[in-house]
């Protein structure tokens, strides 16, 4: 790649500094919310409901209130008030919030009490004990797209007419699903908190301290300025940490139930799966119209996804389909079930990453249908503009991933036919999808305070969360570049409400925001203090606007190649091999950024073959809560798996050049690995998670 | 019922009082403030709280504390020596073979049980019959792969873990074979 100084001026950043914080982490001395040393805290343990809807009629506390060392059992009737009414960012569904506000069920496993304990075996043990009557009330919580009652949340996206248009040479008309997945970041959800002197303080394992700051503060009536909010080492979240959930405002409602006491909650791995969102299942019908020479005339993409009575979510996941591929005639539509079931959430790359698999799968259809190679169908619908609202698109190098990614994975070399190569009892084929992500705006402002320490130290401060992605590590490179200063001399603080206010780390646009904002304020220094500035010389920058974002269609782009072996007798389905080439713009730490690519595919190859969530609908919850059941990529799943990425100059994006890529990573690869299963068996998959059952006798 | 019992954690000895209850990851996190094991699951379904137990990995939400009365643990926080980390954690930073961290402590002391393991001879469910001899069976990326997965990581930094792993089994000195190539800038 070219030698762009990031970081270190005049050193390539073939490789980039490590991450920072990788030696504290390695050692496990990195604090996570959970790790605060408080003095005497006391401990919350949820009680959650048992019927999916319903009124309680009666808690009975007295045998839970018996046990040794509980404080107070919280309830509906008991706990402090919340407004309601309050105005939440776009982000928050205040309905979801309202804890413990009314006697109300809505759905299994909503909290409906809350012991508090002296300590942790004592409060777990008391929620146990807590008996809870109910009113049962009938509950609905099936998901499927046979239903008379879905709603289309917003008109449909339409060109030409994709119903009556002429009857095409070749058509591909299936039906695609992907699994409801509940996100399972590492770290349990984790909220410690006092409240004293009209001050709430928070440890909180959150994407954005300043969300937390201000949704608490309205919630509860109070100045934002008095709710403090640390959050330096998160461990993961993968969105489910965007938006807050349920068990923040729990503790909270603790924590000011008991004033100037410090409450502890961590959810369990179980609870995880009822009170902190999930991806919704998507199903989705796909019509592809082409000619024979793999030319698309229609495309037709109506997704049915599951959203809540209690507040709506739309997983966006025909979205992805509007600026993939032209045709004259297309429609693109959403189709809501509203259940007596949690709210979903964002889940890393929310619309794309379903919304993916059932167009790329049906590419695949298409390209097998018209005898032509699946990259060639590709290149051949490359649209000039983006398809959907006509703008020119910023740099578009998708065509190029594709090429350069079957020249490294020899994608040449595959059988020509499916189910054409056997190898030691396994079939073996390879599959291709592309991967887009967009240039989103990001959900929040951003300032970055610079500040000039003497000695040749410089801090940068701004509450901007690392979840995982290299932030610490990037920001510092990028304010050691603006600043003409070695890496050394960067000190980066992040991840505390006392900072200036930064984005939630979502939508991938983190190092795009942020790392513009400190961009923005070094020439604010450099302006104010010129190259020699005093110790204790400061300045604030502001995220700047994008002038062209109006005028163009941004989107990161990738493809993704993978190869698949099912074995012939047992249909045990194993991926020696994924490959991606991205195209995101410029690279700021090819270290870190590989991680973000390889950990995306990872969590992709983990969607296509293992992970669902699968709900009772006669009692309304998820069955296989835990990580015995809920099955997650383990070491021994994930073989070989490369990122590679093209040099990319793309100064429209924003002053860095950088697109984001923490999410793209994840989008498409479900698709490439059932792609290539279909290419070593000639079985065809369209419902994730790909099963061996889907290949036995077949 | 409380118990009082005490442990020797990464060379320092604690005598402590505990619910009967109370799981050795407990005791580590919430009596003694030692928070470098983490909990994922609290199932011994993630090894995020992954440790050395007289030398031995363990997941240590699975062990009461009382049950593991005099006994020794060592955690990520006291493997290095000297102000140096050890060799695992050293080359899993190096090939970042971490993200968010959480998984992390885990996995080091897991990479630390399995190089002691086939050191000694143990095979895996990959080890083919009869490998091994001198020095044990040789620490291969599928046997690394097989070893370590007990340790889950939802960032999926598992191509950098074995990677590190791989080069923490090296002798000193030697080369690798052939770099396993992971991606990168053309
Ligand atoms: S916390 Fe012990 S294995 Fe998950
Ligand atoms: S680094 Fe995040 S779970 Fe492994």
């Amino acid at each position: 790649m070219t030698a762009t100084a990031y970081g270190r001026p005049g050193t390539a950043t073939g490789t980039g500094p490590p991450r920072s914080d990788g030696p504290a982490k390695a050692a496990g001395t990195a604090p996570y919310a959970y790790e605060y040393r408080v003095a005497d805290p006391a401990y919350v343990a949820p009680v959650q409901a048992t019927v999916a809807r319903g009124r309680v009629l009666e808690v009975d506390a007295a045998e839970a209130e018996a046990v040794e060392g509980v404080i107070a059992v919280l309830t509906h009737a008991g706990a402090p008030g919340l407004d309601t009414g309050a105005e939440l960012s776009g982000l928050q569904r205040v309905a979801e919030l309202a804890v413990l506000q009314s006697g109300e069920v809505s759905y299994r496993g909503q909290v409906v009490a809350a012991v508090v304990a002296e300590t942790f075996e004592a409060a777990w043990h008391a929620a146990a004990l807590v008996t809870v009557r109910y009113e049962q009330w009938p509950h609905d919580a099936g998901f499927s797209d046979q239903r008379a009652d879905a709603v289309a949340p917003e008109e449909d996206h339409r060109q030409g007419e994709v119903e009556s248009a002429a009857p095409a040479e070749v058509v591909v008309e299936q039906t695609y699903a992907t699994a409801m997945q509940h996100n399972n970041p590492m770290e349990p959800h984790t909220t410690v908190a006092r409240f004293e002197g009209g001050e709430l303080f928070l440890y909180e394992s959150t994407q954005g301290s300043y969300e937390v700051r201000r949704t608490v503060a309205a919630l509860l009536g109070m100045e934002p300025e008095r709710v403090h909010v640390v959050a330096p080492y998160v461990g993961g979240g993968f969105g489910s940490k965007g938006p807050l959930h349920a068990p923040t405002v729990l503790a909270v409602l603790a924590a000011v139930a008991l004033p100037g006491r410090w409450v502890k909650l961590a959810l369990t791995r179980r609870q995880m799966f009822a009170l902190v969102g999930y991806r919704s299942p998507t199903i989705q019908r796909v019509r592809l119209s082409a000619g024979a020479d793999g030319r698309l005339s229609g495309v037709d993409v109506v997704a049915t996804v599951q959203s809540s009575h209690v507040a709506d979510f739309v997983e966006e996941a025909a979205g992805p389909a509007k600026s993939m591929y032209a045709a004259p005639n297309r429609r693109m539509g959403h189709r809501v079930v509203r259940l007596d079931a949690a709210v979903p959430t964002w889940m890393r790359a929310p619309g794309e990453c379903p919304g993916m698999f059932g167009p790329e799968v049906a590419m695949d259809e298409l390209a097998w249908a018209c005898g032509l190679d699946p990259i060639e169908v590709r290149l051949r619908n490359e649209p000039e503009r983006d398809p959907h609202t006509g703008k020119p698109f910023s740099s578009r190098n998708l065509a190029a991933c594709l090429r350069e990614g079957a020249r490294r994975f020899g994608w040449a070399d595959r059988a020509p036919e499916p189910g054409g190569r056997v190898e030691n009892g396994w079939r073996v084929g390879m599959g291709v999808a592309a991967s887009a992500y967009p240039v989103v705006p990001p959900p929040g402002d951003s300032w970055a305070r610079i500040r000039y320490e003497g000695e040749g130290v410089y801090a940068v401060s701004l509450a901007a969360a690392d979840i995982g992605t290299g932030a610490w590590t990037a920001l510092a490179q990028v304010a050691a570049d603006a600043l003409g200063v070695p890496l050394e001399r960067v000190r980066v603080r992040l991840g505390d409400s006392s900072l200036p206010e930064a984005s939630l780390a979502g939508g991938s646009t983190g190092l795009m925001s942020w790392g513009s904002t400190i961009h923005a304020a070094a020439e604010e220094f450099r302006r104010g203090h010129g190259e020699r500035p005093e110790p204790g010389a400061e300045a604030t920058g502001h995220l700047p606007a994008n002038p062209a974002q109006d005028d163009y269609a941004m989107y990161a782009y990738g493809a993704q190649f993978a190869e698949v072996r099912v074995h012939a007798a047992t249909g045990e389905v194993r991926v020696p091999r994924l490959l991606g080439v991205f195209a995101a713009g410029r690279i700021v730490n090819a270290r870190t950024a590989r991680s973000q690519f390889t950990g995306g595919m990872t969590m992709g190859l983990s969607m296509a073959l293992h992970e669902e969530s699968v709900v009772d609908a006669r009692f309304g919850h998820v069955v296989n809560g835990d990580f015995a059941e809920y099955h997650i990529a383990a070491n021994a799943d994930v073989e070989d798996v490369q990122a590679h990425w093209i040099d990319e100059e793309d100064p429209l994006v924003n002053p860095l050049g950088a697109k984001g890529i923490g999410e793209i990573g994840i989008v498409g690869t479900a698709a490439a690995v059932a792609n290539a299963a279909y290419h070593a068996t000639g079985v065809r998959v369209r419902s994730l998670p790909v099963r061996l059952d889907d290949f036995i006798g077949a | 019922m409380d118990a009082d019992i005490s442990l020797t954690v990464d060379g320092q000895s604690h005598d402590l009082r505990v619910d009967t209850r109370t799981t050795l990851l407990d005791a580590l996190r919430e009596h003694l403030h030692i928070t470098s094991p983490k909990k994922g699951c609290d199932h011994g379904q993630c090894g995020s709280c992954t440790v050395l137990l007289s030398g031995r990995r363990v997941v240590s939400c699975l062990v009461l504390a009382v049950a593991a009365e005099g006994a020794e643990v060592t955690t990520a926080a006291g493997l290095g020596r000297d102000g140096r980390p050890h060799r695992v954690q050293q080359a899993l930073v190096e090939h970042d073979g971490l993200q968010c961290g959480y998984c992390t402590p885990g996995q080091v002391c897991s990479a630390v049980g399995v190089l002691d393991e086939a050191a000694a001879g143990w095979p895996s469910a990959v080890t083919p019959p009869g490998a091994g001899g001198d020095g044990g069976p040789a620490l291969t990326a599928a046997e690394i792969r097989e070893r370590m997965s007990g340790n889950l990581c939802r960032c999926g930094a598992y191509a950098g873990i074995v990677a590190a792993v791989e080069e923490a089994a090296r002798p000193a000195g030697e080369a690798p074979a052939a770099p396993a190539p992971r991606g990168g800038g053309r």
